[in-house]
Parts: C-alpha cells; sequence; structure tokens
C-alpha cells in the first residue's frame, strides 16, 4: 500500500510544465491518483504538482461564462461559487461526491482529467454545456464536452497538455437543471447518474453515465427504440427537471 | 529536508517523495493520533487538518505539505469544539477500540464548524466517509449530536 518511488516537481509556470510533464503524470488534487499509486495500478516515475501554476484556482464570470480553474476544489464549489441558480446546481453535484476530506482536495480539473465512467463532473457538465480549456505552455484550445471526453478512462488530452479550466454557459432565465446520483452510499461512486438541462423553449439535454463515459442521450428517439424513450422519461423524472 | 508546520512547530524531516502525510506525522514525527487504515481514501481513520480544513493524510505526499499548516488530534488538545467531542464521546460510548477516532473526532468538529450536524440524519451523511470497525455508529452519532 506504498507507491512506487516518484520524484515529486513542482510547476510554477505554463511555459516550463510540457517539460516537467515528458516523463511525468500530472498531479492535481490528487485523491484519485495518490490511491491509484498505493494500490500501484499506475507506476509513474514522477508527478508535477500543477496547483501553483499562475490562475490554476481562479473562479471568474467572463464572456457570458463561469470560468472554473481546472484546480478548484470541489468542497470550494460546494460551498457555492458563481451566479445563481448555477451556483446551486454546481453545489448539488459537488455535495454528493465523496466526502468532505476528499472534497477538500480534490479538484473538478482532475475529475474531468480522469473520466472515471462513474464520476459525477463528466456527466453534469457535459449536461450543462460545459467546455474544457486544455492548454499546453502558451497554446490554448477549447473543446465541448462532447468533444473532450473520448470515452471511459480517456480524454482529447495530448501529451503535455493539462486542463486549464472549464466553462459553463451561464443559463437564460427559466432554465432548470435537475441532478440524479444513485449511489450504494452517500459519497459513494455511482451506479447511475444523470443530468437533465432545460432551457426554456428547447428539447432538454440529457447527459448520462455509461460504461463508456458520460454521454449524452439522443435528443429525439428513434421511434423504433421505445426503451430509450422511457429512460429519457425516467431520467427526466428522477432529476426533478 | 521537508520542512514541515505540525500543531504550530516546525520540524524539519527525512521522507521519499512517495511518503504521505500521515505516514511521517506517525513514523517520523510520532504523532500517532493519526491513524493508517485503508490508504486509499475510503475509511478516514488518517484526518488531518491542512490549512484548518480536513483531508486524508494518507493521500497528501508530505513534501506537498511544506509551507501549510498541518494539525493533528494531539494540536487540538484544547479547541473548545473537541473539548465538548471529547466528552460526549465518553458519555454516549462512541468508542471501544478507538482506531477510528482521531479521524472521526476531526470530521466530527469538522461538521459541527460548517453547521451540518443538525439532525442524526445529517450527522449519519456527514459521517459516511469514517468508518468505525467495532463500535457501531448509533452512539457516535448521539455524541456528535449532543456536543454541538
Ligand atoms: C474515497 C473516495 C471517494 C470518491 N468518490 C467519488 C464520487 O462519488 N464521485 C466522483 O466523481 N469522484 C469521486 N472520487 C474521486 C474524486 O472526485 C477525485 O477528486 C477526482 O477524481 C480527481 O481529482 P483530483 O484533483 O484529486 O485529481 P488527481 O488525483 O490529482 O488526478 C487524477 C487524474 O487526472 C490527471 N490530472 C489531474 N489534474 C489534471 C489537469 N488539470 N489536467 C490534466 N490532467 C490532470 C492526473 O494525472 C490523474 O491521471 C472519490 C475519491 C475518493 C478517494
Ligand atoms: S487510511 Fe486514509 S482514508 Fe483510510
Ligand atoms: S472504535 Fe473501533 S473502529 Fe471505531
Amino acid at each position: 500500500m506504498i507507491p512506487a518511488p516518484f520524484t515529486l516537481r513542482r510547476a510554477a509556470t505554463w511555459q516550463a510544465l510540457p517539460e516537467l510533464l515528458e516523463d511525468a503524470l500530472p498531479l492535481g488534487g490528487g485523491q484519485s491518483l495518490m490511491p491509484l499509486l498505493a494500490l500501484r495500478l499506475a507506476e509513474p516515475t514522477a508527478l508535477v504538482a500543477l496547483r501553483a501554476l499562475p490562475g490554476f484556482s481562479d473562479i471568474a464570470e467572463r464572456d457570458g461564462a463561469l470560468w472554473i480553474g481546472a484546480g478548484v476544489t470541489h468542497a470550494r464549489i460546494e460551498d457555492g461559487i458563481g451566479p445563481a441558480p448555477l451556483r446551486d446546481w454546481l453545489s448539488q453535484v459537488a455535495a454528493g461526491i465523496a466526502y468532505r476530506p476528499v472534497r477538500n482536495l480534490g479538484t473538478i480539473g482532475g475529475s474531468l482529467a480522469l473520466h472515471d465512467p462513474a464520476a459525477d463532473w463528466p456527466v453534469a457538465l457535459l449536461a450543462l454545456g460545459a467546455s474544457a480549456v486544455l492548454r499546453q505552455g502558451d497554446t490554448r484550445r477549447v473543446l465541448p464536452m462532447a468533444q473532450f471526453l473520448t470515452g471511459a478512462f480517456a480524454t482529447a488530452l495530448q501529451p503535455g497538455e493539462v486542463i486549464e479550466a472549464v466553462t459553463i454557459p451561464i443559463p437564460a432565465p427559466g432554465t432548470r437543471f435537475g441532478w440524479c446520483k444513485l449511489a450504494p452510499a452517500p459519497g459513494a461512486f455511482a451506479d447511475a447518474l444523470a443530468g437533465v438541462f432545460r432551457a426554456p423553449g428547447a428539447a432538454p439535454r440529457i447527459a448520462v453515465a455509461s460504461p463508456a463515459g458520460a454521454r449524452l442521450m439522443p435528443e429525439a428517439p428513434p421511434p423504433d427504440d421505445p426503451h430509450l424513450a422511457r429512460l429519457r422519461a425516467v431520467a427526466i423524472r428522477r432529476a426533478g427537471a | 529536508m521537508t520542512r514541515l508546520c505540525v500543531n504550530g512547530e516546525t520540524h524539519d524531516v527525512r521522507c521519499e517523495d512517495r511518503d504521505s502525510l500521515a505516514l511521517v506525522l506517525r513514523d517520523a514525527l510520532g504523532l500517532t493520533a493519526t491513524r493508517i487504515g485503508c490508504q486509499h481514501g475510503s475509511c478516514g481513520a488518517c484526518n488531518v487538518l491542512l490549512e484548518d480544513v480536513p483531508v486524508r493524510g494518507c493521500l497528501v505526499p508530505a513534501a506537498l505539505a511544506e509551507g501549510q499548516a498541518v494539525t493533528t488530534l494531539e494540536g487540538l488538545r484544547d479547541d473548545a469544539v473537541m473539548i465538548r467531542l471529547r466528552a460526549a464521546f465518553t458519555a454516549h460510548h462512541a468508542l471501544q477500540c478507538g482506531y477510528c477516532t482521531a479521524g472521526m473526532l476531526i470530521a466530527a468538529r469538522d461538521l459541527i464548524l460548517r453547521g451540518r450536524a443538525g439532525s442524526a440524519a445529517e450527522v449519519r451523511a456527514g459521517l459516511a466517509g469514517q468508518l468505525c470497525r467495532c463500535t457501531g455508529y448509533d452512539g457516535i452519532v448521539a455524541a456528535v449530536l449532543a456536543a454541538q
């Protein structure tokens, strides 16, 4: 239960990061990575702590969206960030993740980067129409969640690239969001997750957890698929949207 | 050398980068209130305060705690909430072997300070990440409710 030996590095600038990462894994809050190392499911020779990167834990409202730095913890989100009602929706999702001592260190960026198919943020952020801001040195690219999340434990991240932030469009007035997590105990990983986002006059956008990772349910289920239509109805009802 | 600030005192310890804060607190500093159980975040026996908020000591490399205030149960001897919690744990038989107790107390204190210990259901949900393998949870929940 002791990790294999590794060297710990600290990234102080975005410019130096890609080189530091050449033979190393990025370390966010460590709340998934440290257990993986303790169980020796991964044996990297070096880790690069990201938390001192400039702006890594910033929160801001910019261009009609809430910018959440990748280093923002679940606990900080649980306690309330951004404008209502988005603040309450995010708080509800964060409060259901693990336990407070884990939420005090675990980050939204780390959750997204790992893309555990049972994790809460990938599903919630997909439903909310969020994007991932990816950064490598001074180069940035912004990917909508559906393009960023490519499969269970898989994302569009390239070597040397990390998540700098998540951006979530500020919802129009009258928008509703429902969230349902079914888990064997409070704070445990989910057996089932659904997030339902309903902007006024638009069809509900529904994201669910699947063995292949977070995914959107088709907006118009094919008429020959009554099962999918029923699943949509259940998701909407259970999530209370 | 890693310089740690624990319970208000500065210590220079020799440790490897892979060593967890919980391990270093116990083995290098002899602060054995902090327990090591599962070593992957599930049991809560290793809870300590980092910059005044509870974290899993088993999931923080000690070297990363440099420059941050670490507080263990030993450092909360004179803390007002902890004094009430200690008395309530005794009165309500909230421990037996005591292995889970330090982590339980640190988690319970945080619930009380955040105003999340208002009902038995709230306390149970708030302590879901703290495993006790022998006392049973009823006495623990009663003690936390009594200590607010
Ligand atoms: C007991 C326990 C219960 C849990 N329960 C839940 C739960 O119910 N639901 C849930 O969703 N999660 C749960 N988690 C996981 C928790 O939410 C983690 O915080 C999260 O998965 C990882 O975030 P982190 O910052 O700790 O990332 P780390 O552990 O530091 O890293 C995770 C992975 O992402 C990479 N990484 C980290 N940050 C970045 C970045 N900015 N850019 C690129 N790559 C990065 C790392 O290299 C690593 O591969 C639980 C964890 C524990 C210990
Ligand atoms: S030893 Fe840290 S949570 Fe179990
Ligand atoms: S008192 Fe023995 S494990 Fe809790």
